[in-house]
């Protein structure tokens, strides 16, 4: 599978090579689309392509990092 | 007469036809509806919009669709309240309330952008039509699917209260509850959408729905009499509704309706869930995304997709952002109720209560025209003023004990 989502960085984060991790971590190929970093925070937006099992199990050590994942839309639910 | 051109990407421009999708391959970006408004020039008059029916339509080469709506085709046209007993208890001189706390057919905005999102879904031929809500866009999506004779189905939270369930159950949608934390949701969402061709009105056909936002811009400037207010106070969710706002405005100057009024446009978020009046307070363009814990829940998006694009509007326009407490949105509903009679859900109550807060610190000034977007109703949202209003007073079938209610009445007044 190919997931597009968007990796939010914050504070604690942003200076960690935390894609580069993944990807040694994780048999996937990953494709960044879109960056800002800052000092706080920082947005990407990644591509993540590999087996359906590998990609889920990359999005859940993701989250364990402390990385917030979201789909490329983000806010899909609405008031 | 459509004169939309493509859809283009808010971030790197590059332009896509026009078919049922919303960010961009190169960058992820969202994609906007772009139109050629040259092709408009001597043609799209003031007299020829009010020769036509009082529907959000009357401006319909301004929306993203082919010919005529098929969903949704009385929507729109709300009042434009002058709110005079609210100006004296704001101590402002032109304030206006546009209600869409009574919009056709689900009180609320969202009826705007939906009918415009069903009606381009139809056009693209979809027979089923879907959305992830926990409230108002729910209800509108389910009636008017039904009213269309579209198939429709609805993915809530597995937990949503019962009364909003009803809201959208008795239209006879497909009612999906997920349990799931608040970003599996949204992710599951993300990929029905894309599994099984439907059209998800946030996700496939977000650019085409988030223009129907722009008729509510369009009706306030027609409705102050072809002129755009100085101040305009918006709720954000997502931010969407901002920036649609401010570019009905830009269009209506480019296409020589209006004057330009140097309307400066301000966001109004709830205490508990405001990352990007947070945003704009701290002077920064970055949207920190926070979990959310407000009673405004139509507001309570968490990582606001278009909260970049609603801050840099409202700093552009010269406006500012702020947000209220759960409190303070009470006692903004009670003042809007008590004042002009008009029940508004907890979002309503941002909007007045954040509107008072910026008079109050002199960012709006008193003597200019105002505008307050209410964008839903009170009875939605009944839960949040239950314990903050007076309960009845109880007394026998007799007319001496109501003589007695009365006088008691009187001698607490006028203590």
């Amino acid at each position: 599978m190919k997931l597009r989502v968007y990796l939010t960085f914050n504070e604690d984060t942003v200076r960690e090579p935390v894609i580069w991790k993944m990807a040694r971590e994780f048999d996937v190929v990953t494709n960044i689309r879109t960056a800002e970093v800052k000092d706080h925070m920082g947005l990407v937006g990644l591509e993540i392509e590999g087996n359906d099992d590998v990609v889920e199990a990359a999005i859940v050590w993701l989250k364990q990092q402390g990385v917030q994942v979201d789909p490329i839309e983000q806010n899909v639910i609405e008031g | 007469m459509s004169i939309v051109r493509a859809l283009k990407c808010r971030e790197c421009g590059q332009e896509y036809a026009i078919e049922p999708t919303h960010v961009c391959e190169f960058c992820f970006g969202p994609l906007e509806v772009v139109y050629d408004y040259e092709k408009l020039e001597g043609i799209f008059t003031r007299e020829l919009i009010e020769s036509r029916p009082q529907t959000m339509w009357r401006y319909k080469e301004l929306l993203p669709i082919d010919g005529e709506p098929t969903v949704g085709a009385q929507n729109g046209f709300t009042p434009l309240v002058r709110a005079r007993n609210l100006e004296k208890a704001l101590g402002v001189s032109e304030l206006y309330i546009k209600n869409d706390s009574v919009c056709y057919p689900t009180l609320s905005f969202k009826d705007r952008v939906v009918s415009v999102a069903l009606s381009k879904a139809v056009e693209f031929g979809f027979k089923t039509v879907a959305c992830a809500s926990t409230g108002n866009l729910a209800g509108s999506v389910a009636a008017n699917a039904a009213a269309a004779g579209l198939e429709s189905y609805v993915f809530i939270p597995h937990d949503l209260e019962q009364g909003k369930v009803i809201g959208a159950g008795i239209f006879g949608t497909k009612i999906i509850g997920i349990n799931g934390a608040y970003d599996d949701v949204n992710r599951l969402c993300s990929e029905v959408a894309g599994k099984y061709g439907w059209a998800f009105v946030n996700v496939n056909v977000r650019p085409f729905y988030a223009e129907g936002s722009k008729s509510y811009g369009y009706e306030i400037m027609e409705q102050l009499g072809w002129r755009a207010p100085k101040h305009v106070v918006v709720p954000m969710a997502s931010g969407s509704l901002c920036t649609k706002i401010d570019k009905a405005i830009k269009e209506f100057i480019k296409l020589g309706l209006i004057e330009d009024n140097d309307t400066a446009v301000y966001g109004a978020q709830a205490t508990g869930c405001s990352p990007i009046s947070r945003s704009v307070k701290e002077g920064s363009d970055l949207i920190h995304p926070v979990k959310a814990d407000t009673i405004a829940k139509s507001l309570a998006i968490g990582n606001p997709a278009d909260g970049f694009y609603a801050n840099r509007v409202i700093r552009e326009s010269g406006g500012w952002s702020e947000d209220v407490s759960d409190a303070e949105i009470v006692a903004a509903m009670k003042l809007l109720a008590e004042t002009e009679g008009i029940f508004t859900e907890t979002a309503g109550g941002v909007t007045l209560g954040v509107t008072k807060k910026l008079i109050e610190q002199g960012r709006i000034p008193r003597d200019e025209s105002i505008v307050v977007c209410i964008t839903g109703n009170g009875l939605k949202t009944q839960e949040a003023i239950v314990d903050a209003i007076d309960k009845p007073s109880i007394i026998g079938p007799s007319i001496h004990e109501f003589d007695d209610l009365i006088e008691a009445e009187s001698n607490k007044l006028a203590a």
